[in-house]
């Protein structure tokens, strides 16, 4: 075990854990934030996505060790109920989704992806979801509600 | 909001009415704040209870016929509302809500509806099988309440203000007369805080679909919003203060029984608190969850060499010949082999469909917290009443000391593992008499669901000299093995068959019995069929010879409902088959299912896909396509699901790679029929999502196995549609008939995919595909395989 200063939607935990807990375990257990979630555990699904230091990372995989210090945002980060980030607007407006569960992963690799590759086009955006995994199958409007974020990225 | 504050949440008045409802639930929510603080630590009670059988649960459960059960109005006018159909993503919650809404007039965010909480809501047995709208939006259940509400806050207004029903109107949450809107009484004058204390009156007045302002209208989803901030509690999300994590240990191997676990491989391990061991059943109990996943990891188990498994290339062969078989007739005209004898034509195929898994996003989780003869229980289940009981026969508790609450898990789409991770979590919380909470890694949920079943279905139709079909004879073979626990069977899923209970027994029976009356039996009767047993007719279509006969045998695998459970697995069988038939005798499919249709609304469903489809009036295949090269082709395929409800037709338009045997699905257009249309934006997700679920299904997946054991256990190894897919476009035609009756919609495109796409395959190519999934290598030999 060992004291680990992580810096979490802007604001900074210190906890006392093994280095090589998976990250994922450390925010939706110990610091009981309800945006990424366990899928997996294997980095293949991205429900555990959250964005470390502007990238996509799969937390399920990270050892916190890792990441301590470094700025991460997960979706609760991001925007509020009342005042959602605009790619949570996006996807609310569209409806876009079913159960919510991979909603996190969803959001947050798009989110990552559009934020540094302003200009992508459809197949890019898509080739930057190859490995998320939405069950109830909402593609049609998830893809909607990215594009919608994409245009007002662009603007 | 957790649990507490909900509880919280309800009003003095929404307690008051529970209590009044007879339902003893009060002194449960009363006890809750020790329950909250974790029970004494006495250990588990003994093992010598009474073990809880009740009979057979009503898919629709007991429900309850006082108005207390169901609406509570309190002083500030809140309506609370209690029901036992759950939120699985589908929108029902937010349906619901709609309708109390509608029917009591008030604004959408005055009415506050609690769902499936064994504590506090009606038993309305099981959210599944679309059966949500038949049973809470006719006249019946939820929606009788409502309109039972409506009705007696009428009467009472009427005494009050002196004026004759008739001339009064209910609106924004008060009552005032026609003539003179000064006239007026709030809800809560006329009841707030006092219950109502009447029975459902069965011929309450309910309101029509073209007076509805609230319900019918595309209301946004209402967990939306949190969903999309991170602020949703998931059953995954639940913490209870002193909450442990723990760990299950599966068999290897399928057939394994535990031999000897040697707890030193374990010992000093950080954060460990118990091992525990019940049966078959092995579990770690740990302070954090990765401190659980090592000491699983690390435990040290033997295990008895396993069943050997059938080889899956051969697999077929042997469920078709498998014996003792299960086997039942749903129709039997008993002239089938003799107008086979007399056709001028008759045509066979046969088609193959394999163990599929619900395969959820996120991996099942329940909380649960067991001390001092109580139990309570957080879980994604489907079935809270159900669950209450054969938890109380896992544990040996009191089925009236157990309370399961309902929270989200991940998708659903039928009994993936959140029936079974609930007896994990209450095994083990048991063990350490402290509240635990589990969630099954990938494999654990993978290897050992319920898995959709395989089937093998034979057909046969005899034609007349015109090409019309004279008698129509289906067979098919299923396995099975476990399935929904109901209130009985907690054997019926792996942890309960790894602590010592028998999966529900397989009772043979050879030959089939004669009918006694037409059930439709998921799908397993087709659509063309006049479906007659002694002189009643349940069918949708013409043919009147016919003979439906399906054999279970026991399966290797554990079985259970999977969005749309054998009616997909029939739908695809009978819908190619007719596609078959039509291009045998040079018929257009479209025309040819309207001319062995009676019923006029799936006439009218298959009518609506094709028109907005532009479907080409011509037979199948297309003519003049190379046999190299890409090709493109439209199929159709319908469905009355299960007979009874919900009306849908989808034409697919594929492009097949003739080199690669690739299917690219380019459009689907989906009309659907499922009566008054409660919101029309949720029923279109449903349709959308339904449909690619569907297509998934079709084009990708198949549980895998080797000589021991299941071997698609991840996201590698069982590979459905990501988000990179290029998916086809989607429209969807919805056909509001608002004097009918509400009829579910969740599963009707998801049983249409494939048979939709095998025929537009052959459209396309001319190359039937009987073998789902449709891989690039089975579409390859097809089109070697073509004339």
């Amino acid at each position: 075990m060992s004291v680990l200063n992580l810096k979490v939607d802007g604001r900074p935990y210190s906890v006392d854990i093994d280095p090589e807990t998976p990250l994922l375990y450390v925010l939706s257990d110990d610091l009981e934030l309800r945006g990424p979630k366990f899928g997996c555990g294997l980095g293949q699904c991205g429900s555990c996505t959250v964005i470390v230091e502007g990238k996509a990372t799969r937390s399920c995989v990270t050892p916190v060790g890792t990441v301590a210090g470094y700025e991460i945002t997960t979706l609760a980060g991001l925007g509020t109920i009342e005042k959602p980030h605009p790619i949570q607007k996006a996807f609310i407006e569209e409806q876009a989704m079913q159960c919510g569960f991979c909603i996190n992963g969803v959001i947050m690799t798009a989110k990552a992806f559009l934020d540094q590759n302003t200009n992508a086009n459809e197949s890019q955006i898509r080739q930057a979801l190859s490995g998320v995994l939405c069950r109830c199958h909402v593609h049609v409007r998830m893809m909607r509600a990215i594009r919608r974020y994409a245009e007002e990225v662009r603007a | 909001m957790n649990l507490l504050d909900k509880l919280k949440a309800l009003t003095p008045e929404a307690l008051n009415a529970l209590e009044s409802a007879g339902v003893s639930r009060r002194q449960f929510i009363k006890g809750s704040s020790a329950l909250i603080v974790g029970f004494s630590m006495s250990g588990p009670p003994s093992r010598a209870n009474p073990i809880h059988r009740a009979a057979a649960q009503r898919l629709d459960g007991a429900g309850n016929n006082r108005l207390d059960a169901w609406i509570a109005i309190s002083a500030d006018g809140t309506v609370t509302a209690y029901t036992g159909k759950c939120e699985l993503g589908q929108g029902l919650y937010t349906a619901q809500t709609q309708l109390i809404a509608e029917e009591l007039s008030v604004p959408l965010d005055r009415v506050k509806l609690i769902q499936c909480d064994t504590a506090l809501t009606p038993d309305q047995g099981t959210t599944s099988g679309a059966q949500s709208h038949p049973t809470n939006f006719n006249q019946n259940n939820l929606a009788l309440a409502a309109a039972t509400a409506r009705e007696a806050l009428l009467h009472r207004a009427s005494k009050q203000l002196g004026v004759s029903v008739d001339e009064l109107v209910a609106e924004d949450g008060a009552i005032s007369a026609k003539a003179n809107p000064a006239k007026k009484v709030k809800y809560a004058a006329l009841v707030g805080g006092r219950t109502f204390g009447i029975a459902l009156n069965p011929e309450a007045k309910r309101k029509t679909p073209t007076e509805w302002t609230v319900l019918g209208k595309a209301v946004p989803r209402l967990e939306i919003p949190a969903m999309a901030t991170g602020q949703f509690e998931f059953v995954h999300n639940v913490r209870v203060p002193g909450m442990l994590h723990g760990k299950v240990v599966r068999p290897p191997v399928v057939g394994a029984s535990l031999q000897r676990v040697d707890e030193t491989s374990v010992q000093g391990l950080p954060g460990l608190v118990k091992m525990v061991v019940q049966k078959n059943f092995v579990g770690v109990v740990a302070g954090k969850p990765w401190q659980a996943i090592q000491a699983a990891h690390k435990l040290k188990v033997d295990w008895t060499p396993g069943t050997r498994l059938p080889s899956q290339g051969t697999f077929y062969d042997v469920l078709r010949n498998q014996k003792p078989t299960q086997d039942t007739f749903l129709v039997n005209s008993k002239d089938v082999d003799e107008k086979l004898a007399g056709a001028s034509r008759v045509v066979k195929a046969t088609y193959l469909y394999p163990y599929q898994m619900h395969g959820s996003a996120g991996s099942s989780c329940a909380v649960a917290d067991v001390g001092a003869g109580k139990a309570t229980i957080w879980s994604a289940t489907q079935a809270v009443f159900p669950l209450k009981n054969s938890v109380a026969m896992l544990l040996g508790l009191e089925p009236e000391n157990v309370r399961i609450v309902f929270r989200m898990g991940s998708g659903c789409y039928g009994i993936n593992g959140a029936d079974t991770v609930s007896y994990d979590a209450a095994l083990l919380s048991q063990a350490v008499g402290k509240p635990v909470r589990v969630q099954l890694t990938r494999k654990d949920e993978m290897a050992w669901e319920n898995y959709g079943t395989a089937f093998v279905i034979e057909q046969r139709a005899g034609l007349d000299s015109d090409g019309g079909i004279i008698t129509w004879d289906h067979e098919s073979w299923t396995p099975i093995l476990g399935g929904r626990p109901g209130a009985s069977n907690p054997g019926n899923v792996i942890t309960g068959f790894l602590a010592g209970f028998e999966p529900a027994a397989f009772a043979a029976r050879t030959p089939a019995p004669d009918p006694t009356g037409f059930g439709n039996s998921s799908n397993a009767a087709p659509s063309y069929v006049t479906g007659c047993v002694g002189g009643r007719c349940g069918g949708t279509g013409a043919v009147t010879s016919q003979r439906v006969l399906t054999h279970n045998v026991r399966s290797l695998f554990w079985t259970g409902p999977l969005r749309s459970p054998a009616r997909l697995q029939n739908t695809f069988a009978h819908e190619s088959f007719m596609d078959e038939i039509a291009a045998l005798v040079k018929a257009d499919p479209v025309e040819y299912r309207l001319r062995h249709l009676h019923d006029a609304r799936l006439l009218e469903v298959v009518k609506a896909a094709a028109k907005v489809a532009n479907w080409e009036t011509r037979p199948s295949p297309r003519r003049g396509v190379g046999r190299a090269g890409s090709a493109a082709g439209r199929g159709i395929s319908c469905v009355l699901y299960e007979g009874d409800n919900g009306y849908c037709a989808m034409v697919a338009e594929v492009e097949v790679n003739q080199d690669t045997g690739a299917i690219a699905v380019k459009r689907l257009v989906i009309a659907n029929d499922c009566g008054p249309i409660s919101n029309p934006d949720g029923l279109k997700n449903q349709l959308e999502g339904g449909a690619l679920h569907g297509v998934s299904r079709t084009l990708l997946e198949e549980v895998t196995w080797d000589d021991q054991k299941i071997t698609s256990i991840d996201w590698s190894t069982y590979q459905p549609l990501f988000l990179d897919a290029d998916v086809p476009r989607i429209e969807t035609v919805l056909i509001n008939r608002s004097d009918g009756k509400a009829m579910g919609a969740g599963e009707t495109a998801t049983t249409l995919a494939a048979a939709a796409i095998a025929n537009a395959i052959f459209d396309a190519t001319g190359a039937r595909i009987r073998q789902v999934p449709f891989t690039p290598e089975r579409v390859k030999a097809a089109l070697t395989a073509r004339a």
